[in-house]
């Protein structure tokens, strides 16, 4: 039987979104082309996280092994491997996630299986597989396709799927695979500990308005302009990824994948091109305006109000009026 | 591979006898920067136009640049930057010989055209694995194509462990200490025995400038160039007919949601963004 198998991504006791997102993809291709759903669960006392993932797939292979507690990349491909090669699904599905940026080109290479990353969509048509990813900063996208394989490997963008329970349940059934580790897997890379980001005193993820800075303010002298407005309009200050890189502003505002989800009812996004990390951490706000100056901006797609136009002319005008009109 | 850290370099450097003197090499890529042009397709629907479009080291590669002089800086030893691609890759690889940089070499034969991120991987590591390494950096991912794909491939073809989205590198006792970067503001700190291949994130340092010395002492600097035959490649193995996956078209993608722009000039878009704000209740 034809197979399309996921990899079931879980960290600190939950499993994490990207696996019902590529459930989902995957039961739509599994749909199309006739094939079973399989969903790879590594890790360690994970049964009741087998039960879950039942409900999406056809079965569940689970390996337990008290030394995967944790994600490791030589143990997870080392377990992949030999699933693989067993197996031979026509599709391995990964996350394009910290963990399978980490596995999936050193898996795909060992085993001469094709690879394409961060891909946004799926499809096989004629037998062929295509797939769909973003490049250019999210500009342009990219039809990639594949030399003719046994099996194929893709990680997945998070969000690229709509996470959907399959009603009714596909019931499937649980398969405990024996762990192959040994000691030696873990000689040349060990998992030593978890790191929190420090905690500031502002929590922009439970803020009603944020109002965003981006690489569009140039210079760190900049920031007390967007600092104000933010306050003007009774918002707290946020900012995407380069802001932080640059030393800018603390960890703890920056909203995207590797910073803050943010879910406020006003979001207003200053200098700010809309890379997929940072759109990605804005999904569920409410109003969404965008101040920049060029016009191709991806963060343009998902605002509802634009300002196009240079933010330094906008911003102190904007400010004035948000308190005039406060003030009356 | 494995051999090659165990006998130890002993170097002195203010007076202080150091054993962890590092052969560093750094893979790098020159790229359009596209944040603020506007990008259309060319006529072979395979590609951008790139004419007119500023160039530059790959963000994340100068952040690993930064990262393998500061650990030369430290432990002393020797960088030299790679890069697979035409002669205009000079640029960039002056610019990290400019920063402090000893050696840099570029692979590059016309029929490289076309490879993917695996072949590319596989180009470098025909030039690496006869070279004498304790450390590779690359960036995460390259800021135009974003496949995250080169640095954990070549680690692979070359035997080696790797980490990925690295934040903080410590070398000690033939071990790399980092710290790699997950979502959601956590990070996890892990082990990695060397020699390695470490991608690195941005944000991890902060990347010097380019000196006029610098620049000077570079354009002494000759740049190695190895080719087809050198790097023991044939056309079948590189480019499209070697690469596994293939760019077939690029469009630009459809607009979903549609945006409503505020015109006019500053006042009056202020006073229209104001009416939004106050009709749809959020201030």
């Amino acid at each position: 039987m034809v197979e399309v198998l996921v990899l079931a991504e879980h960290r600190k006791g939950e499993l994490r979104d990207i696996t019902f997102e590529m459930l989902t993809g995957a039961r739509k291709i599994c749909d199309k082309i006739g094939a079973d759903l399989t969903v790879a669960l590594l890790g360690f006392n994970v049964k009741e996280f087998a039960k879950e993932l039942a409900d999406y797939a056809k079965q569940v292979l689970i390996v337990e092994d008290e030394r995967i507690k944790e994600f490791n990349s030589e143990a997870y491909q080392k377990i992949l491997a030999k699933i693989i090669g067993e197996r031979k699904p026509l599709l391995v599905m990964v996350g394009h996630t910290a963990i399978g940026m980490d596995l999936a080109p050193s898996l795909a290479a060992s085993l001469n299986i094709p690879l394409t990353t961060d891909c946004i969509g799926l499809d096989f048509k004629d037998g062929k597989l295509y797939a769909i990813r973003q490049i250019y900063s999210g500009k342009v996208n990219a039809e990639i396709t594949f030399k003719d394989a046994e099996t194929y490997m893709v990680t997945i963008r998070s969000g690229a799927f709509q996470p959907e329970k399959p009603e009714p349940s596909m019931g499937g059934g649980i398969i405990n695979v024996p762990s192959p580790l040994t000691d030696e897997d873990f000689a040349v890379k060990k998992f030593v500990e978890y790191v929190e980001e420090a905690k500031g005193e502002i929590d922009i993820s439970a803020a009603d308005i944020v109002v965003s800075v981006g690489r569009g303010i140039k210079d760190a002298k900049n920031i007390p302009l967007v600092e104000e407005f933010a306050k003007a309009v009774g918002g707290v200050l946020a900012c995407s990824r380069p802001i932080v890189d640059k030393g800018w502003l603390p960890k703890d505002r920056q909203v995207g994948i590797s910073g803050k989800t943010v879910k406020p009812k006003l979001y207003i996004a200053v200098g700010i091109s809309g890379a997929f990390q940072h759109l990605a951490g804005i999904k569920g706000s409410g109003v969404i305006i965008a101040v920049n100056k060029d016009p191709k901006a991806p963060i343009f797609r998902v605002a509802d109000y634009g300002i196009v136009d240079d933010l330094f002319k906008v911003i102190p005008v904007l400010k004035d009026k948000i308190l005039e009109l406060k003030g009356k | 591979m494995q051999s090659l850290h165990e006998t130890e370099n002993v170097f002195i450097k203010n007076g202080i006898v150091g054993v962890e003197r590092m052969d560093i090499i750094v893979c790098v890529k020159h790229v359009p920067d596209t944040a603020e042009a506007e990008v259309t397709i060319d006529p072979s629907g395979r590609d951008i136009k790139k004419e007119g479009l500023p160039f530059d080291i790959n963000e994340w590669d100068n952040y690993a640049i930064e990262e393998a002089l500061l650990l030369k800086e430290k432990h002393g030893g020797k960088v030299t930057v790679i890069t697979v691609g035409p002669e205009e890759y000079n640029e960039t690889l002056r610019k990290c010989l400019a920063k402090g940089a000893d050696e840099a070499i570029r692979l590059y034969d016309e029929s490289f055209k076309g490879s993917d991120g695996y072949t590319t991987a596989k180009i470098l590591c025909s030039a690496i694995k006869n070279m004498k390494f304790d450390l590779i950096l690359t960036g995460a991912m390259a800021g135009d194509d974003g496949y995250a794909q080169v640095g954990v491939t070549l680690a692979e073809m070359l035997g080696v462990p790797h980490a990925s989205l690295v934040k903080k590198v410590e070398v000690k006792d033939g071990w790399v200490k980092v710290n790699r970067e997950l979502e959601g503001g956590l990070e996890e700190v892990a082990e990695v025995k060397l020699p390695a291949v470490l991608t690195i994130q941005t944000g991890i340092n902060e990347p010097r400038y380019v000196s006029i010395a610098g620049i000077r002492r570079a354009a002494k600097k000759e740049i190695k160039v190895l080719g087809l035959a050198e790097l023991g490649l044939s056309k079948e193995e590189v480019g499209e007919p070697g690469s596994p996956t293939r760019l077939e078209r690029l469009f630009i993608p459809e607009v979903t949601k549609k945006v409503e722009v505020l015109t006019g000039d500053p006042s009056e878009v202020a006073s229209k963004l104001a009416n939004v704000l106050k009709e749809k209740g959020v201030l």
